[in-house]
């Protein structure tokens, strides 16, 4: 039921302004972006989908920010496991 | 109306809800049986003094073994109708054949409940199977029901390490099919006998009133010659055995829901549907010691993974990223919420080979053009017997149960 | 698949749940609730409990719309299934919750005409394509799948399409988690708040936990990573003895929500006075039915709708589970009678309930999951 998933807008429907082809994964498909009339998604932008219909906009600064945060936890994990491995061989 | 509501009305908030004039639920009797269990084993904890005293971790491990003894009961089939559930492939569609098939026709020769039968008939061992095709629709992207008739029954043939030779096909045709459509599929399926070397020797053909067949369902039987000094079966699997799939998952289920046109999605994929039997030669040769083949058809591979668990009683375990699946089977498996390892494949073989063959079983298979993504999914084990359970991406584990209801109805 | 696998990454995790492990006061323990049944899915789907250390507990809440579902109101839809002429549509979720006398699947299997939708439009296009029944569609769903309704709803009229109605079963989010706070059984220390509910509300109504209760809240996204960090920013607010409302899922979602999506709730639906969740009891203010102004489209009122009250089986222990007070093993049926095969409750039978959950992923012992992750 909370089943979102992310997809990538292909093309706006030429007639339907409503309806917008997304893909995912290489898989296509026509979903319904009214609820994002405030801010219609374009071609090449992310939007999550959920039962037919766009949500929201996949913020890419915000999705970059957070695989940042990820990483450098990351980073600092790794220095942390090399550390202790270069203490072990004191 | 909702004016029995209205009238608890001032119930606000979570206070009190007192018992309503309901409709009493009878227990029906398996609750009851559980109920008393529970009660029994909390009498006999109390008794001891043990309930106060057991620490979380085992208490919970007391209900685990509790559930592992009710799994291994005799099954039996609850419901009174029929439902879809019964042939999807999975837990419902095992409890039927057991409790009902298996019941009333049980013999040794069908007790093991593989692929296909294997006989003895003046000094040759000989296979048998069958199956029926009711797919809708009945021509799809990468093939047709034709196609799925020869090929399915080929293959379990070939998975019984036999040489497929002869063919029956019998037709239930719903008034009004067109003709032209027939002679599609039956063109469909010479060729495809062609392709796997066997013969159609005899069918039949029966005609019902429109509406009683979904235009057309087919049956085929199949008859093999077991020359190879192999015996397959799923029970033969032991601890440390290696598990291999041939190829990407999901393909053929997921191409038929996309064909269904019910739902708005287009994709690149075409079903998987291929007559294996060149394939298991190639495997054989190389491999004679092969424990078990099996074609991964309704239920997916997760079927199969259980049923080697259960057959062998022996753990399995498999790693998620070792699966092949091709990223639209596995975009189009997340959109529609159902898991890639239950979906059907009507052209891929899951192979269970001592461990150290297990690489050139893989290269005799990635030799093969069928085979060229064939990889080693997982291990067979002792710990935790008759569970399947999965090494997420993530790297936590989780188990891999037998299908429950029908996600894919009338995929096959 | 983008936004998805870089969010599944092993090593970060291992990462995470050291970070998580150092920020554990010794000899502390911590509750933390997920409220919503995605995030439930999730962390049995990948084993996340196995990253966690022993003192950190993870609770499940009442996020599962399904689950919270009265076997009165499923007898409601099985009745308007049965209705003449009636082609009902529901997701796949609810086919196999069974009320008192059976569930979707099961008048199926008898002959009533039930389809599994992925989507209201879908409902809508059947309505379209058979204008000579009349199309009912269940919604059910928090305020995620709301919008949605009122979208097809808003289409509907805007068509003209005089065969088409809605059986509304939505409920809200946040008077549950304030029936979950103000429970006497639960003594939590922080939420993993809903996370595409708050695309829709946004994140300003989980303001009152923080300031009035005193418990932080982050706002999660879906992957294991997401919650793994959303854990992580938990234990940081507790360490420093913080309560504040975070959002780790900011890439989806926007703290004030989704306007135009409010809106069309708003056009088409209204709160009901109060409505009865399961486990919980009657909460005031908790669902949503449709308006008036709509009352064609509402199959309440189109249709005769028994609604009775039906009081779950005696087995059944779902309420308790759905408040987080037992854990799905502890419920006395579970596993045994109650399986995702033969389920007595809705917590079994939802993807998303936690039973269902711990039966098809969680369900062994922690010890053999610890060996199965070094082999």
């Amino acid at each position: 039921m909370c089943l979102g998933i992310p997809g990538e807008v292909i093309e706006l429907h030429p007639e339907q302004p409503d309806l917008a082809k997304v893909d995912v994964s290489g898989v296509r498909r026509l979903i319904n972006i009214g609820l994002l009339n405030d801010d219609p998604p374009v071609p090449g932008e992310w939007v999550l989908i959920h039962v037919g219909f766009a949500l929201s906009k996949i913020d890419e600064r915000e999705a970059a920010a957070a695989m940042e945060f990820l990483e450098g936890i990351g980073q600092a994990y790794e220095d942390e496991i090399a550390a202790l491995r270069d203490s072990l061989i004191e | 109306m909702t004016s029995s509501r209205e009238d608890l009305a001032g119930a606000e908030g979570l206070a009190g809800t007192q018992e309503p004039a309901s409709t009493e639920q009878d227990e029906p009797g398996w609750i009851g049986e559980a109920l008393r269990e529970h009660a029994e084993h909390e009498r006999h904890e109390v008794d001891a003094g043990h309930r106060r005293q057991l620490p979380l971790a085992d208490r919970e491990q007391q209900v685990l073994d509790r559930i592992d003894r009710a799994r291994r009961r005799r099954p039996r089939v609850r419901e009174e109708r029929i439902t879809m559930s019964h042939g999807a492939g999975g837990k419902a569609t095992q409890t039927l054949i057991e409790a009902i098939f298996l019941d009333a026709f049980r013999n040794p020769l069908l007790e093991p409940l593989e692929d296909a039968a294997q006989l003895l008939i003046g000094g040759s061992r000989v296979a048998l199977t069958t199956d029926s095709y009711v797919v809708k629709p009945l021509f799809f992207p990468g093939g047709n029901i034709g196609d799925l008739a020869v090929n399915g029954t080929v293959n379990d043939l070939s998975v019984s390490g036999a040489t497929p030779l002869y063919l029956s096909a019998g037709f239930i045709l719903e008034e009004g099919f067109g003709v032209a459509d027939l002679a599609r599929i039956t063109e469909t399926m010479r060729d495809a006998a062609a392709a796997a070397g066997v013969h159609v020797v005899t069918g039949d053909t029966k005609v019902v009133e429109k509406g009683k067949a979904d235009g057309c369902y087919i049956n085929t039987a199949g008859v093999g010659l077991i020359e190879r000094d192999v015996s397959l079966g799923v029970a033969h699997a032991q601890p440390g055995d290696a598990i291999i799939v041939s190829g990407p998952i999901g393909d053929h289920g997921v191409t038929i829901m996309l064909a269904r046109g019910e739902l708005d999605l287009e994709a690149d994929i075409v079903s998987d549907t291929a007559p294996l039997n060149g394939l298991v030669a190639h495997l054989l040769d190389a491999v004679p010691g092969v424990r078990a083949l099996r074609d991964a058809t309704r239920g997916g591979v997760a079927t199969i993974l259980n049923e080697i668990a259960k057959a062998a009683d022996v753990g399995v375990l498999v790693t998620e990223d070792d699966i092949p699946v091709r990223p639209e089977v596995r975009g189009a498996s997340e959109l529609l919420g159902i898991d890639p390892m239950y979906v059907a494949c009507e052209g891929r073989l899951v192979a269970v080979v001592p461990g150290p063959e297990a690489d050139r079983a893989l290269a005799a298979l990635r030799a093969h053009p069928l085979g060229g993504q064939a990889a080693v999914i997982g291990h067979v084990r002792a710990e935790q017997p008759g569970i399947v359970q999965l090494k997420t991406a993530f790297g936590g584990t989780r188990i891999v149960d037998l299908l429950v209801g029908d996600p894919l109805p009338r995929i096959c | 698949m983008r936004f998805v696998d870089e969010f599944r990454d092993a090593d970060k995790a291992h990462a995470l749940a050291a970070k998580i492990a150092a920020l554990c006061e010794p000899g502390r323990q911590y509750k933390l609730m997920e409220v919503c049944g995605g995030h439930t899915h999730t962390i049995y789907k990948h084993g996340l409990e196995d990253y966690l250390p022993e003192s950190i507990t993870l609770v499940h809440g009442p996020g599962c719309p399904v689950c919270v579902i009265p076997m009165g109101r499923v007898d409601d839809a099985m009745h308007l299934a049965a209705q003449p002429d009636v082609i009902m549509t529901s997701f796949g979720d609810m086919m196999r919750v069974p009320g008192s006398q059976g569930s979707f699947f099961d008048a199926k299997a008898q002959g009533t005409d039930i389809r599994m939708v992925y989507s209201p439009l879908d409902s809508l296009k059947i309505a379209r394509q058979n204008p000579d029944k009349r199309v009912v569609f269940m919604a059910i769903g928090f305020e995620t799948t709301a919008p949605s309704t009122a979208m097809t709803m808003l289409r509907a009229a805007a068509e003209g399409l005089a065969n088409f109605s809605v059986f509304c079963n939505h409920v809200t989010i946040i008077p549950a988690i304030k029936a979950i706070l103000d429970s006497p059984d639960l003594r939590l220390d922080g939420f993993i708040g809903p996370g595409h509910v708050s695309t829709v509300i946004g994140c300003r109504p989980y303001e009152f936990i923080a300031s009035q209760y005193g418990k932080p809240v982050v706002v999660a996204g879906f992957e294991p990573l997401d919650i793994l960090q959303s854990i992580y920013m938990l234990m940081v607010q507790l360490s420093q003895g913080r309560s504040e409302v975070e959002n780790q899922y900011s890439r989806v979602v926007p703290w004030n929500g989704n306007l135009v999506a409010l809106k069309a709730i708003g056009e088409t639906m209204e709160l009901r006075p109060y409505f009865e969740w399961r486990g919980l009891g009657f909460i005031s203010h908790s669902a949503l039915k449709v308006r008036e102004k709509y009352a064609a489209m509402d199959a309440e009122l189109l249709f005769e709708v028994p609604g009775v009250r039906v009081a779950d089986p005696k087995a059944c222990q779902c309420g308790e589970v759905l408040k987080g007070v037992l854990k799905p093993w502890e419920c006395k049926v579970f596993g045994t009678a109650c399986t995702p095969e033969t389920p007595i409750g809705t917590c079994m039978v939802s993807p998303e309930g936690a039973c269902a959950a711990y039966y098809n992923y969680g369900r062994m012992n922690r010890q053999r999951v610890a060996e199965a992750s070094r082999s």
